[in-house]
Parts: C-alpha cells; sequence; structure tokens
C-alpha cells in the first residue's frame, strides 16, 4: 500500500450509514482469492455488491453512487468515511482495508470500529478515528442538509472537527501509533530492528 | 497478585512493551492458509528477508479446496492462490499439508486435533476464527496480512493489550442444546460487537463439563461477539483430548507439560475488566434470522417486531428482513429450506457429524433440500468412517463430501445460489456469505439435522 506521511486532512466525506458494515460488505469473497497488491483493483471492489447489481450496473441509490457522493477520492474530497456503528466486524481480511485505501479514502471515522480491522486499517496507513455516537450522528445529520461539509482531522494534536458546526472531539491513538503514522513507518520495520530482543527473549525461555 | 488467564499467558510471551505504544508479544504458532498470506510472502521477498522461526509455521489450504474431489481446482484463480501457499512454502522451508493429503483439512480443525495448538501458547493466523483455538487454553488471535508478514519476519506481533471479560455459564443444558446454541445465545445478548475490545474467557460448571469439540466451537464462535480470543481453561478434558496426538509432547515430557498446563487458569481473586454469568436452562436451540449472527431467537419464538425501535433502527432492521424474505413477527419454524450444511470449522468435527447422524438415523433427507455434509479434516472423515457414521448417513439419503471449508465462504463450487435459503452450522449469516445473493440461517448440527429430514426449519425435539 501507498505510504504517505500522514498530517492534517481536511475534506468532504461519504457517509455510510450502515451499522454492522462487515468486512464481507466491504470487500466480497471473491475478490480474495487473488494474489495481487494492486490497490487499484481492490479499491474498484470497495462495497462492491452494494454499489454494483448482478450485473454489474451501479446501484443508484446506495450512497457511493448518488452524484454528490460519487468523485473518486482526491485531496479534499471524500477522503473520508463517516461510517456506521461496529465498523468493520467479521472477518479478519486485510483485503477490507486495502479496498478503503486502493479506493483512496484516508480516514474511517465511527463510534466503534471491530479490533481486527482497525489494526488492518492502520497498517495500511488509513486512520481510525473512534468519536462520540452524538457527534457520530451530528456528522450525518450536518452532511445531510450539505453534502459538501468538510471534517478536519488533525492527528497532529489527535482532534476532529465537523466543520459546519464548529464542534471538535479528541481521539485516541497510541503514542507510537501517530509517530508511525506522521512519518510513513511499518511495524515491520520496529520489528526487524529488534531481533536482538528477540532472541534474547528466546534465549531465556529456552533456559527456563 | 491475582491475574486472569488471559494476563498468565500474555505476560509469558512480551518480549518488550514498546513506549507510549503497544506490546510486542513473541507468537508460538503461526498458521498460514491460502487466502492471507501470498502478500505477506511478497513482503519478505521485497525485504529479501526470510522466515524468523520457519518451524513455527504450519501452512494449509482450505478455503479454496473443492468437497467433492480434489484432483483438480476448476476454478484458475483459486487454483493459482493454492499452488502460490504450496510454491512459498516450499521456498521457505514451512511445513505444509497440501489439498487432499490426509494432513489437510480446515486450520481450525486441523490445529488442535493434531495438537499443534497447546495449552499457555500464543497463536496467531489471518483468519478471525483463529479464536477457536483458544478453546485449549490458549491466546489465539485473527489478524491482518501485514501482521502475519510481521510474525513471519520476526515471529512478534505488535498488539495493545485487550480488556478482560468472563463470561459465565452456569447449570447443566437442556436436550437437543448445544454449543452453537450457547454461542448464537451469548450474541444474541450482548450483540456481535458485546466482546469488542476484549478478551473474553469463558467459565461455569457448563463450560466445565463440555467436551472439547464443544468447546471448540464456542471459541470459534468468540469473534461473532467481536472479541479477537475466547479462552477456556485446560482441564483433565482437555488433557484427555490432546494426548497421544500427534504433535502432543509424548512420555515424561507430557507429564511435565500437564503439570505446567494446569497452572494455566485465572486466580482465585483475578479480577475481570467485566463479568457475565448466563444460566444454561436459559438456552434453547436457536436459529438466526438476519444479516449478523446476533439477530437469532430461540427456534419457537417470532423474529422480533419493530415496537421501540428508533427510526433508523426500523429501516435497518426492515432492510435485514427484506434480504431475507422475512417479516417482523413472523414465526420461522416450518419455513421450507433449499440448502442444509453441516461443517466449517464452527461445526466440523465428529461430535457434530455424531449428532447430526442421530437425529437422521433411519429417517430420509427431505427430496427438496440439497445438504452439503462436509468433514473440517481428512482425521474427522477418517474417524466418521471408523464409526460407520458414513452408513448411517448414506442410508438417510446423505452423502459425505471431502474436507474443506465448503459452504461457509463462497470461494469454492459450494454456492448457495441468489435466493435460495439456506441453514447452516457455519458461523456468518452475512449478506451474500454464502453466495451472492444467498440468504443464511445459522443453527446447531441437530437442527439442521432435524431440518434437512422435514425440509422445512424443525426443532430438533420435535423429531
Amino acid at each position: 500500500m501507498a505510504k504517505e506521511k500522514f498530517d492534517i486532512i481536511q475534506s468532504t466525506c461519504i457517509p455510510i450509514e450502515i451499522d454492522n458494515n462487515n468486512t464481507d460488505n466491504i470487500i466480497p469473497a471473491r475478490y480474495l482469492a487473488f494474489t495481487t497488491r494492486d490497490p487499484k483493483f481492490y479499491g474498484d471492489a470497495f462495497m462492491h455488491d452494494l454499489r454494483y447489481d448482478a450485473n454489474n450496473e451501479p446501484i443508484a441509490d446506495f450512497v457511493m453512487n448518488k452524484p454528490e457522493y460519487s468523485a473518486a477520492p482526491s485531496k479534499g474530497i471524500h477522503e473520508i468515511i463517516v461510517g456506521g456503528q461496529n465498523w468493520g466486524s467479521g472477518s479478519s481480511r486485510e483485503h477490507a482495508a486495502w479496498a478503503i485505501a486502493g479506493y483512496g479514502v484516508r480516514v474511517v471515522i465511527s463510534n466503534s470500529f471491530a479490533d481486527i480491522h482497525r489494526n488492518n486499517l492502520l497498517n495500511c496507513f488509513v486512520l481510525p478515528v473512534i468519536v462520540s455516537r452524538e457527534f457520530q450522528l451530528e456528522l450525518f445529520q450536518s452532511i445531510a442538509k450539505d453534502s459538501k461539509t468538510e471534517v478536519k482531522v488533525d492527528l497532529p494534536n489527535q482532534t476532529v472537527t465537523n466543520m459546519a458546526t464548529g464542534h471538535s472531539e479528541k481521539f485516541e491513538i497510541n503514542g507510537y501509533k501517530k509517530y508511525c503514522l506522521m512519518n510513513a513507518l511499518d511495524d515491520i520495520d520496529f520489528l526487524l530492528e529488534n531481533k536482538g530482543k528477540i532472541e534474547a527473549w528466546e534465549k531465556k525461555q529456552a533456559n527456563a | 497478585m491475582a491475574n486472569t488467564l488471559f494476563d498468565k499467558i500474555w505476560d509469558a510471551h512480551v518480549v518488550s512493551q514498546v513506549e507510549d505504544g503497544p506490546t510486542q508479544l513473541y507468537i508460538d504458532r503461526l498458521y498460514c492458509h491460502e487466502v492471507t498470506t501470498p502478500q505477506a510472502f511478497d513482503t519478505l521477498r521485497d525485504k529479501g528477508i526470510k522466515p524468523f522461526r520457519p518451524d513455527h509455521i504450519v501452512a494449509m489450504p482450505d478455503h479454496n479446496t473443492p468437497s467433492d474431489q480434489q484432483e483438480v481446482i476448476n476454478d484458475p484463480v483459486g487454483r493459482k492462490q493454492v499452488e502460490t501457499l504450496k510454491a512459498n512454502c516450499e521456498q521457505f522451508g514451512i511445513k505444509h499439508f497440501g489439498m487432499g493429503s490426509k494432513d489437510n483439512g480446515i486450520i481450525h480443525v486441523v490445529g488442535p486435533e493434531k495438537a499443534l495448538s497447546l495449552p499457555g501458547m500464543t497463536i496467531v493466523c489471518g483468519d478471525s476464527h483463529t479464536s477457536t483455538h483458544g478453546a485449549v487454553g490458549a491466546i489465539a488471535m485473527g489478524i491482518g496480512t501485514s501482521e502475519v508478514a510481521q510474525v513471519m519476519a520476526s515471529q512478534c506481533i505488535l498488539q495493545s493489550k485487550p480488556k478482560t471479560m468472563r463470561i459465565n455459564i452456569e447449570g447443566t443444558l437442556k436436550p437437543g442444546v448445544t454449543a452453537k446454541d450457547v454461542a448464537l445465545y451469548i450474541m444474541a445478548q450482548m450483540t456481535t460487537s458485546g466482546a469488542t475490545g476484549y478478551a473474553v474467557e469463558y467459565a461455569g460448571s457448563t463450560i466445565r463439563n463440555m467436551s472439547m469439540e464443544g468447546r471448540l466451537t464456542l471459541s470459534n464462535l468468540s469473534i461473532e461477539m467481536g472479541s479477537r480470543a475466547g479462552l477456556i481453561a485446560p482441564d483433565e478434558i482437555t488433557f484427555a483430548y490432546l494426548k497421544g496426538r500427534e504433535y502432543a509432547p509424548k512420555g515424561a515430557e507430557w507429564d511435565k507439560a500437564v503439570e505446567k498446563w494446569k497452572q494455566l487458569k485465572s486466580d482465585d481473586n483475578a479480577k475481570f475488566d467485566k463479568e457475565v454469568t448466563y444460566k444454561a436452562e436459559d438456552i434453547a436451540p436457536r436459529i438466526t434470522y438476519g444479516t449478523n449472527p446476533g439477530a437469532g431467537i430461540a427456534i419457537d419464538e417470532c423474529i422480533p417486531t419493530l415496537d421501540g425501535m428508533s427510526d433508523t433502527e426500523k429501516e435497518q432492521f426492515l432492510g435485514m428482513l427484506d434480504y431475507m424474505q422475512f417479516k417482523p413477527g413472523q414465526k420461522l419454524e416450518g419455513t421450507p429450506v433449499d440448502y442444509c450444511f453441516l461443517g466449517a470449522c464452527t461445526n466440523g468435527r465428529i461430535e457434530d457429524f455424531r449428532a447430526f447422524a442421530s437425529v437422521v438415523k433411519g429417517k430420509k433427507k427431505a427430496a427438496n433440500v440439497v445438504a452439503w455434509l462436509v468433514p473440517g479434516s481428512w482425521l474427522v472423515r477418517q474417524q466418521i468412517i471408523e464409526e460407520g457414521i458414513d452408513k448411517v448417513l448414506e442410508e438417510a439419503g446423505f452423502e459425505l463430501r471431502l474436507p474443506s471449508c465448503s459452504s461457509c465462504l463462497a470461494m469454492n463450487p459450494d454456492k448457495v445460489p441468489a435466493g435460495k435459503l439456506s441453514i447452516s452450522t457455519s458461523n456468518r449469516n452475512f449478506v451474500g456469505r454464502q453466495g451472492p445473493g444467498a440468504r443464511t440461517i445459522l443453527a446447531s448440527p441437530l437442527v439442521v439435522a432435524a431440518s434437512a429430514i422435514t425440509g422445512v426449519i424443525t426443532d430438533p425435539r420435535k423429531i
């Protein structure tokens, strides 16, 4: 996945107000049989079976196909998804995070994320932002009123702001992961630098 | 200080604590299947590195394997993925149980039954149902493909420690009620996100009296409550199950291991972040009616009505029922079914086949039903045949198929056609899970067996 240093993102949003939007919805299983890493391949499959019917025609009343939300994400446009409760439940498939990242989304906002999917998003440099239920509902309302509503996600200060109302909340992220996102660093590189510690730990176990 | 079982295993695997960050946790066992590993192996190649501890890794294909024959995978995409796993394992010196070999099966069935998963271990796999292995008294978690690559590269993973929850089930299960019903009951009580952020320990008299197969079913479904890891303290039932199995310690090593494993339990005064207790007697055979596993009822109950729901809740609830072609307040018992599926990492073990056979023995499969009976592994299949269960099934008009994930997730030929109603022992009733447009009802092997005989959703206590 493309690694881009994370800082402040201010963008319009795609509101996907579906609770328990599981990873089977985010990307159906048939896209999991491929061995590619092509972001576009997974991005095109994002929410596929809700976006397209059996004949691959766009389903008009699905939010991502509505004219005001159908533009592909670009700087300041649709870089943020506001999702329903329990976003990303079910299967551990990282393909779901690849689909979100591949589509061009950089932030997902919800009041709750499934644990495995949340880690997968972070490993794909997509920031999961946990907000209160009230803040989430207000965002949906603001966007429903004006689809051009912008949200500002400030990672350095760990704040998320609904620009339509000016309401702002702090969000949690541990210092390590924040540093990784702001500097585009992988966990794997961190672990590889720690080989000495791992070998020492193994030796200690063998002698226990 | 009093510790929980989870704390004890976790603490014993901490390599380091990252400042203001996650724990670097040592992993004893990485399982790999064909779907979530090709890109992880690519990462190793990109970085020019090899697996750090290849002897800690065990791989096998299961998602794409067909259940009717295993000579060839006709779908070129699935075939390539299975071949890629084999090639990657050969390149990096990883133990690989190939399709059709007697060692093969669904990872979450094979791991415990070969004693590759043992008490006290940390176990991960790029598959959310890895929680299954926690039933032997281990920390077992599903992870993503980036994390698979991390474990391959370093035998470690970076994770924040979850909170702990204990779910106690007390009393004796009523006839016709299985571990599957217990899990479906818990999900309906606490919703599919009720245990998000927690590692769950199952305890109480019902669990202590539950077979290993039942415990594996229960732990398997932890993820459907939102919990990455469900675990059960190992006891004599665990030891009896593991003893003598292929990779279990042998002789004096076994005795030494058991002594150590006996320490693996939550201390009497251990504090859990959350604790709930349910009564076994409150649990009936269950079915789901919606498109998440928490949307379930006792088999003789009606689908909830819209009473007390907000407008948003109503909209989502009706959308779910619209997909399922059901109505609020509808009674589902007696509804015709098209497909019956026994199998998956949830219910593909010998006890599940014994249960199914106990219902269908001396009866005949309903003509309107397509039934897929798919053992979770070649070992399970062999035991089915040794016990003569295959004959019972055959006489009742059923065919025993070959080990595979089969109809659990529509990545192989066993797909339920659009609009058809399936009653299934698998773990997810999501939209399109068993095939685009397929409608899934989750249930126990007993309920599926009874329904396969009558052709309609049937309470196994009434047949």
